[in-house]
């Protein structure tokens, strides 16, 4: 029966080495703070989508840990042709020149066409419905000029400690950037 | 278009002092109160803050994994958040014990909330498995430094319940681990997490430690059986019979002489596994997929994820390959460490097994302990502390 500490010789010395023990893991974690916090990003940094990387090959729609992806798809309206035939709204050779679903790139009909005036069209997204696989982007990309793109948005984004798109991205597109300047942006616009 | 601000960054440093502010309340409880409700109320909140608010993101488990990358990697910062997320139970655990295990950190809070019927596991199968949780460690450091990937992220099974979302496979090992840790303490926390190797380590060192009784203990054996997680200790000797003595000796320098075998041999294993780990990381495999399509021509028509990564390879040769003998170069470095680091695991936990201790109370042990305060309900000092009953005057002869 004893309170521990008064006791004999070996638990003196387990006191002292574990005493040194401590001090030197003190010490030891010390050095590796100063290291780190030399290069600390102060700012902290956020997920997203390098749109002049990104080849469209779909991972982002079933990638992200979330059911319905953070990524979704985004219109620079300001480099938009306002196309009548939008590659990016309609398939390769459609039948109709209508909002038809079978005519559609969108497999969820998030893209809305508005008549303009003959013969301009505009198209925004219906980001609610918009699941980021970017088949719009690729229509868009290829025979358009690029207004639609992807970007990880930041409402939804859990800001996961690694980002598990960006493991399987195949343009490599995902980086980290300061949380103040959260977009990677293809235009300025509204 | 929409562009809505991600979280503020501000929040970095909310999340950091709510964590300074859990873990003061944590030391609080275990060694002022010695509050087993206390700590109950405190997981509560944890486990809503921590996991289901916060996700589970950022957390103390994955942090290593940040630091090991910003240490390895110039282009990447670790946040400031990572860094306390790290830090404070670490330095906590140094002097007081892993008080944030015991109630702060999110996964151990869920799996103590849910243990219904602890059953013992057999002391060789749990020492066996205790080695785990280092290795894994080791794992988790290698490929963050590499800039692999977060693998104590990616394989973490309590995440994707507190999203309520995630990989078929990481839901599905959460779930089965859940039904698990109602029957077997916190099998998360003691075969698995890497951060509590680190805590346990922190903690056999630590100035301060859990006691299950406020003053004195009387070897009356009551919270023998006591602790659901197997950090319970009898009273030892330390000196075995005159008899056994030579052949403990005997055993404890083979332990003693083989542990640098086997650290050169994990070395050897794990420069020999280097090629094979390297091909997790994303430019290796590029690299790979690359040279075995050579000469083969380009797919058309819709292409898959991979064909457009090759693709992308196709159009960069040379950056591609310089990238991955990069990577590979750093591989054979981590992996011949980490094979190294695995044979010093086992080796440490075989001398440990060898090694004799003196111990005159029954007392949780130190790395072990969860500071659960669970045992502490069990010592009748501990009741008679609380007024539950009333001191026994002992009979005036004792017998010896
Ligand atoms: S960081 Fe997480 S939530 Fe955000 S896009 Fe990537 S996987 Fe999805
Ligand atoms: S995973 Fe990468 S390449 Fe594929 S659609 Fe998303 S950003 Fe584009
Ligand atoms: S051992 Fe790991 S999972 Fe368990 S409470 Fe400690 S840090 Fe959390
Ligand atoms: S406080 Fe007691 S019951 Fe809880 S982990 Fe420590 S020894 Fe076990």
């Amino acid at each position: 029966m004893s309170t521990g500490a008064s006791s004999g010789g070996p638990v003196n010395r387990r006191h002292f080495l574990r005493q040194g023990a401590r001090t030197a893991a003190l010490a030891g974690g010390g050095v590796l703070l100063g290291l780190l916090v030399g290069r600390t990003s102060a700012r902290g940094t956020v997920w997203q989508i390098d749109p002049q990387k990104c080849v469209r090959c779909g991972n982002c729609a079933t990638s992200c840990v979330l059911k319905q992806s953070a990524v979704k798809c985004v219109h620079a309206f300001s480099m938009c042709g306002y196309c009548q035939l939008c590659t990016g709204y309609f398939e390769p050779a459609p039948n109709d020149l209508n909002t038809g679903a079978e005519n559609c790139q969108c497999p969820t009909a998030a893209i809305r066409r508005t008549y303009v005036e003959d013969p301009y069209y505009e198209y925004t997204i219906d980001e609610r419905l918009c699941i980021g696989c970017a088949k719009c982007v690729e229509g868009c990309n290829q025979f358009g000029n690029g207004s639609l793109f992807l970007q990880i948005r930041h409402d939804r984004c859990l800001n996961c400690n690694e980002c598990a798109i960006a493991k399987v991205c195949a343009g490599d597109a995902f980086r980290r950037v300061p949380v103040n300047q959260p977009y990677l942006l293809k235009a300025i616009s509204h | 278009m929409t562009t809505p601000g991600p979280r503020a960054a501000y929040w970095e440093y909310v999340d950091s002092l709510v964590l300074a502010t859990a873990l003061g309340t944590a030391l609080w409880l275990i060694y002022t109160r010695r509050s087993r409700r206390g700590l109950i109320a405190l997981s509560i909140f944890s486990l809503i803050y921590f996991g289901f608010y916060r996700k589970g993101c950022i957390c103390s488990i994955g942090s290593v994994q940040n630091l090991a990358m910003a240490l390895f990697d110039n282009g990447y910062a670790a946040p400031v958040s990572a860094i306390a997320f790290f830090a404070l139970p670490v330095a906590v655990a140094l002097f007081s014990g892993r008080a944030f295990c015991s109630g702060v950190c999110p996964h151990g809070a869920l799996q103590d909330l849910i243990l219904v019927k602890p059953l013992k596991v057999p002391t060789w199968l749990e020492q066996g498995l205790s080695v785990l949780p280092f290795i894994y460690l080791g794992a988790g450091v290698l490929f963050a430094a590499t800039g692999t990937t977060f693998i104590i992220c990616q394989y973490d099974p309590f995440v994707p319940i507190f999203r309520m979302s995630g990989r078929t496979f990481m839901v599905l090992s959460g779930v089965a681990l859940l039904v698990l840790g109602m029957f077997v303490g916190r099998p998360y926390c003691r075969f698995l997490c890497p951060f509590g190797a680190i805590l346990k380590l922190a903690g056999t060192v630590s100035a301060r430690r859990v006691r299950v009784t406020p003053d004195l203990c009387t070897q009356c054996r009551l919270c023998e059986a006591s602790c659901p997680f197997g950090a319970m200790r009898t009273p030892e000797t330390g000196r075995p019979a005159p008899r056994d003595l030579p052949s403990e000796r005997r055993q404890l320098t083979l332990a003693l002489m083989v542990t640098p075998l086997l650290i050169f041999a994990g070395a050897w294993g794990g420069l020999k596994f280097s090629p094979t780990a390297a091909m997790l990381h994303p430019s290796v495999n590029l690299a790979h997929e690359f040279l075995a399509n050579q000469g083969k021509p380009a797919p058309t028509g819709a292409l898959s994820p991979a064909d457009l990564e090759l693709q992308r390879a196709r159009q960069n040769p040379r950056e591609t390959l310089v990238a991955s003998a990069k990577v590979q170069h750093r591989f054979d470095m981590g992996t011949t460490l980490f094979g190294a680091w695995i044979g010093l695991v086992i080796g440490a936990k075989w001398i440990s097994l060898r090694l004799r201790r003196t111990r005159t109370d029954y007392e949780p042990d130190r790395g072990d302990c969860v500071a659960c305060a669970r045992c502490f309900d069990y010592c009748p000092n501990e009741l008679v502390r609380r007024g539950v009953i009333s001191p026994v005057k002992e009979p005036a002869t004792t017998t010896l």
